[in-house]
């Protein structure tokens, strides 16, 4: 993409030929950079609370991989830090999932299972694609792969561990599941075969839960109501008070530089 | 240390019964001519109780510190002003938690155990660094923390890199290089603030003035008061005094503090021509004392968020355990 000729403050203002695909992408960009920045600072709310050491490390380094992820794909589509930081609620395109609070570290995990898995098969398929995001997803796909092996492990110590570990694992992976059908609508600007994602995913998870001896949660696979509605800017209620201990600092001294 | 090897089936940290009694001497004075001559005491080599308890209590405080340390910072993890920041932030408290597992490692092959020795920190038994007993009011903190707390545990640890006991020497090479990328952006992020708006300049300015005392209390008591100075000294775990560490540590931050405009809070800091060092103004010892009896600003939090984390941890602890139990129990079934 030639940077010159389009300003991506309005999308979709020019007929240049050049730049049909720029407003797409943006939006492409900003879906799943905002899954990414949104996820890292979930799992930066670990620090120093993790049950142990080796934890520690492990959630602090997917953090940092879908950080810099994340700077990759806002920087498409603007500037990073002016779309992490002055962004209200409804801009932020990211699925509803990747918001949910850490709960206990099982509820962390299934979180991690269902969108790692997401992520490893989205990245895969878009890294084989002539988009201007197939380089990110290319180099992305790695760390992906490490995200969703670290949940995949825990997801079988827990459920197949203690009665209690197994009783949490099971609460985590049934109150998440309501938000796993919106990973599979359509992102605007991303050609890819979401009915093949979304049943190689089931196949995945279906595969891990059970080993864990666990059984795939049976309500619905989103609300009656929200449906697809975290790519639409409809959030819940915890991603507003996220937003605003994130946001905070940045605000209040406008136009400083860090 | 190559020549005082213990046979693997004797007990190598209870040299005091029967036969050992009458090896002890050659063996000791095989230890003290490999101490003298700078060679490395290596976890299998044969050493004395006393020398092995003071670097498992001095190793043990250390990687105590490293993790309660996280903690001050993680505490601005969720509020870095930009995504630059925040990264680096993230990856500095990152790099705390491996350098508490090395050390704890380091611990281990002098025969304590990482859960004990975590033990004994939640109990209070065993301390971490009275400097994480102060709070982290301001996003400039991050960066005074990094610049004088990370530069003053440089200071202290590049000594350790040549200390007599070869697995926490190697720790310690790791670790400094890394300390010294968190002195570098810590200072980095200070000239950002001091040369931006006067807000943030301000901001600065008053991380410094409330970091610095308390820093150089990181070298702890003055010599003159220091208890386990002497024999650590003879063992070459401890090189230099805690006065000529703190020294040291002044006469670095001094041109740097310059540098990133900012002011050190100490009327009394000037250049000693004679000397070749600055002198400074008098540390507040009782202040050091109080905060190391627990009356610190912090004490009471820092523990409470480390004994809830391990607690709130403990059935994810015990569900890999059983995990892994069953695991190889069927790996046995099926060979
Ligand atoms: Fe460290
Ligand atoms: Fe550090």
């Amino acid at each position: 993409m030639t940077p010159t000729p389009v300003s991506p403050a309005s999308p979709g203002a020019g007929p240049a030929p050049t730049t049909t695909e720029a407003p797409a992408l943006h939006a492409a960009a900003l879906a799943l950079g905002d899954d990414a920045l949104v996820l890292s600072h979930r799992l930066g709310e670990w620090a120093g609370h993790a049950p142990v050491l080796e934890e520690e490390v492990a959630l602090a380094n997917i953090a940092l991989d879908l950080l810099g992820q994340a700077r990759v794909l806002l920087s498409l589509a603007g500037d990073e830090d002016e779309l992490a930081y002055l962004r209200e609620e409804r801009a932020f395109r990211n699925l509803q999932l990747v918001e949910q609070p850490n709960g206990d570290f099982a509820h962390t995990i299934a979180r991690q299972l269902y969108f790692s898995v997401y992520q490893t098969l989205l990245y895969g398929q878009l890294a084989d694609t002539d988009s201007l995001l197939a380089p990110l997803a290319a180099k992305a796909v790695k760390e992906v792969a490490y995200h969703q092996d670290h949940a995949e492990q825990w997801t079988l110590r827990l459920g197949d561990g203690t009665a209690e570990s197994h009783e949490r694992m099971r609460r985590g992976l049934d109150a998440l599941w309501r938000f796993t059908g919106e990973m599979f609508q359509p992102v605007p600007g991303l050609d890819l075969d979401w009915q093949g994602m979304r049943e190689q995913w089931t196949a995945r998870v279906t595969e891990v839960i059970e080993k864990a001896t666990l059984s795939v949660p049976e309500g619905p696979q989103s609300g009656a109501w929200t449906a697809g509605a975290g790519r639409e800017g409809l959030h819940t209620e915890s991603f507003g008070r996220m937003l605003a201990e994130m946001q905070h600092l940045h605000r209040s001294h406008p136009g400083a530089s860090w | 240390m190559a020549t005082a090897h213990q046979p693997p089936s004797t007990a190598p940290h209870h040299p005091a019964a029967g036969a050992a009694d009458t090896a002890a001497p050659a063996l000791e004075s095989a230890f003290d001519a490999a101490v003298a001559a700078d060679e490395r005491i290596e976890p299998r080599d044969w050493m004395p109780d006393a020398y092995r308890a003071t670097l498992v209590r001095q190793i043990a405080q250390h990687a105590h510190s490293e993790i309660i340390g996280m903690q001050p910072e993680a505490n601005w993890i969720t509020r870095a002003p930009s995504l630059r920041r925040k990264a680096i932030l993230m990856a500095k408290v990152q790099d705390e938690a491996g350098h508490g597992l090395y050390l704890y490692s380091a611990a281990e092959t002098l025969g304590a155990s990482r859960d004990d020795l975590l033990d004994k920190l939640h109990s209070g038994r065993q301390k971490y660094s009275s400097i994480f007993n102060y709070p982290t009011l301001t996003w400039a903190d991050v960066g005074a923390i990094g610049w004088l707390v990370d530069g003053a545990a440089i200071t202290n640890q590049v000594p350790l890199c040549r200390c007599s006991y070869g697995p926490y020497a190697r720790a310690m090479v790791r670790v400094c290089k890394e300390e010294s990328f968190h002195q570098r952006q810590g200072y980095e992020l200070l000239l950002a603030l001091s040369r931006g708006t006067p807000a943030q300049h301000a901001m600065a300015q008053d991380a410094v003035d409330r970091w610095w005392w308390p820093s150089l209390m990181m070298f702890g008591p003055p010599d003159a008061e220091s208890s386990h100075s002497e024999q650590s000294m003879i063992w070459k775990i401890k090189r230099h005094s805690n006065d000529e560490l703190r020294q040291r540590f002044v006469d670095i931050c001094v041109p740097q503090a310059e540098s990133l405009g900012l002011t050190l809070p100490d009327p009394d800091l000037k250049w000693n021509e004679e000397r070749g060092q600055h002198d400074f103004g008098a540390i507040d010892w009782s202040e050091f004392w109080s905060v190391l009896k627990g009356n610190g600003p912090c004490n009471e939090q820092r523990i409470t968020q480390r004994r809830r984390a391990h607690e709130e941890g403990a059935w994810v602890r015990e569900a890999a355990a059983a995990h892994a139990v069953k695991h190889s129990e069927r790996k046995e079934a099926t060979a």
